[in-house]
């Protein structure tokens, strides 16, 4: 059967010359599945992440949607499969929250045409299916970080995508909505839809994902099912530090990072500090 | 369709601005001037060649047809293209204070202008000379850009000023050159812009790629949106960022450089109606965009009948229009600031 998202040893380097900075990854993902990417600062999950919707090529093995190569497909081609909510964004103009979400159906309307009211009506949709509807009138530039990425979320759906991707969904959210998010992804991948995210936490791993992958050290460390990846030794080779994983209540486990005894010299400043 | 809350005050707003404001300024701008036409006579006038009874009379039709319609469509036509050309570029470079000769065009069409003046040519020449530098100067900014290995808006923005800066030295260098009693009035005169040598000639001339511009623009706008999020975002909602900005700016380059070599260099329209019409109608090109269009022929209509009217000599437009334009402009700012923090 034809996987959705075929990658088969790939690796990446910005320039000819410069270091890879991802090589030998290799893992495939069918509707319904939740990969979560965990790892350090700087291992590469965002670019690896840009490299399943053609924002980079990589340089040696492929990567194939629905059995198509990436290459062949046009920006137009692959924005039909995959959605994707970067991990920043730069406010532009203070477009309305239907504008924005309308701007989703962007793929499927003709460079030389406009929304016709079927697309209105899908964002519309889109919209009611986060519950946000009554932001409609509103400049998404003016939205609070947790209104902001359910209006992205919104986009993406109104895109109809097979994959969404969302790098690092969680950054900038309050502890609900962080919850509140996952629970969202959850529930959508359920329908069929498959997503790629990448994360720091791995407690979020364990409440959404299906499958995760730990990247370190140019490549994945690990792939599979959450129990057998999120080890307390697979997150020390990961994030140098030891963690105890504690089992809430059946099938809800947690990580709890130990302390680290870090040292630090600190003696130029304990005169500015001291309390005499 | 469930927002057809917003649907009446709005729209009509919007479709005074479009249409009621323009042609309510057509017929005003008639009766302007040292021998006034009412409208009624200017509609029996504009009918007359199909219809020969309502002729009113030959004065009033060569007053009509020789000297104020040519003067009245040139400002309608010029004012739109610099006002749409700047409400592209401000959604292509996701900036809003970017003004359509962000990328060389005014100083190319400048320099076009300013030698063929130099070397005597007529003005047909003048204005093709005009033209076609205006177009030159935004080929060599492109592709200075594209020599980058980098690329991107920045290097786009940073080779534009770094062309116009070129171009108007070479201004200055013709200036130098020009014959001060003669040749040296004529170059400054054009370079601060002007509707009064406007004729039917000199408007066809530029007619074609003037329409053909603002044609493109007009039937992309919608996907200026998705580019004013960025080129990623663009990217990964389906868009050629890269092919659809070349194509935008090639249009505006089209628009802005015709419309320069009718009117000589005027500033500040570009900028400060796009910015004006954001903050009355809202940020989606879709609207955003014809809005401007009719707003910018409207402004610019104004200014130049405040230009030939108010005073016994004429005001060169390039001077009112900055001298009406900065103040709106720092209004604007002022009170848009919030927007943009």
């Amino acid at each position: 059967m034809v996987k959705l998202v075929e990658v088969n040893d790939v690796s990446f380097s910005y320039d000819k010359d410069s270091p890879t900075v991802f090589e030998n990854i290799s893992f495939s993902i069918d509707e319904g599945d939740v990969l979560c990417i965990l790892g350090p600062n700087g291992t590469g999950k965002t670019t690896l992440i840009k490299t399943l919707n053609g924002l980079h090529k990589v340089n040696t093995g492929d990567v194939l949607l629905n059995g198509k190569d990436i290459n062949k497909l046009s920006f137009n081609d692959i924005a039909k499969i995959v959605g994707y909510i970067p991990q920043g964004h730069v406010p532009s103009f203070p477009f309305s929250v239907f504008d924005v979400v309308l701007m989703g159906r962007s793929p499927y309307i003709n460079l030389t045409a406009s929304p016709r009211d079927e697309d209105k009506e899908i964002a519309i949709n889109a919209l009611k299916t986060l519950g946000i509807e009554d932001l409609k009138d509103k400049s998404y530039t003016n939205l609070s970080g947790g209104e902001r990425q359910l209006v992205f979320l919104a986009r993406v759906l109104a895109q109809e995508p097979d994959l969404l991707i969302l790098d690092e969904p969680t950054n900038h959210l309050d502890f609900g909505n962080q919850i509140k998010l996952l629970e969202i992804i959850e529930q959508l991948s359920k329908l069929g839809l498959a997503v790629i995210m990448s994360s720091h936490y791995p407690d979020h791993a364990f409440l959404a994902a299906t499958k995760v992958a730990i990247m370190k050290d140019k490549s994945f460390l690990d792939f599979g099912f959450p129990e057998e990846v999120l080890t307390e030794e697979n997150l020390k080779k990961a994030y140098g530090i030891d963690v105890k994983l504690v089992e809430l209540e059946e099938n809800r486990k947690i990580c709890v990072p130990q302390r680290t005894n870090l040292e630090l010299v600190l003696s130029d400043y304990s005169k500015k500090y001291s309390k005499d | 369709m469930s927002e057809n809350s917003s649907f009446s005050f709005d729209n009509l707003i919007i479709y005074l601005l479009l249409i009621a404001l323009p042609v309510f300024l057509f017929f005003i701008s008639f009766m302007l001037g040292r021998y006034p036409v009412a409208p009624i006579d200017v509609v029996k006038t504009i009918l007359s060649p199909i219809f020969p009874s309502l002729a009113v009379s030959p004065e009033i039709n060569s007053i009509v047809f020789t000297i104020r319609l040519p003067r009245i469509i040139a400002a309608l036509l010029v004012g739109a293209c610099l006002s749409l050309a700047g409400a592209s570029f401000q959604g292509i470079f996701k900036n809003p204070l970017v003004s359509p000769d962000l990328l060389g065009v005014s100083a190319g069409a400048g320099f076009g202008a300013a030698i063929a003046i130099l070397v005597n040519m007529g003005n047909a020449l003048i204005q093709l000379s005009a033209f076609l530098f205006g177009i030159i100067s935004v080929s060599i900014t492109y592709i200075i850009s594209k020599s980058y290995r980098a690329g991107g808006i920045l290097l786009l923005v940073l080779s534009g000023t770094a062309v116009s800066a070129f171009f108007n030295a070479l201004i200055s260098g013709t200036k130098f050159m020009a014959d001060p009693y003669d040749k040296l009035p004529q170059i400054t005169y054009w370079l601060m812009g002007s509707l009064s040598s406007v004729n039917f000639n000199k408007l066809s001339m530029v007619i074609i790629p003037l329409l053909i511009g603002v044609s493109v623009i007009m039937i992309l706008r919608w996907h200026l949106n998705v580019l004013s999020m960025g080129d990623e975002e663009a990217q990964s909602l389906g868009l050629d960022p890269g092919k659809l900005r070349f194509i935008v700016i090639v249009a505006c380059t089209l628009v802005t450089s015709a419309a320069v070599s009718i009117s000589g260099i005027i500033g500040w329209i570009g900028l400060v109606v796009p910015h004006m019409t954001r903050i009355i109608v809202g940020p989606d090109h879709k609207i955003l965009l014809p809005v401007s269009l009719s707003i910018g022929a409207s402004f610019l209509l104004l200014i130049d009948n405040i230009s030939r009217t108010f005073i016994s000599i004429e005001i060169p437009i390039g001077i009112l229009t900055a001298v009406i334009g900065v103040p709106i402009f720092l209004y604007l700012l002022r009170r848009g600031y919030s927007e943009w923090n």
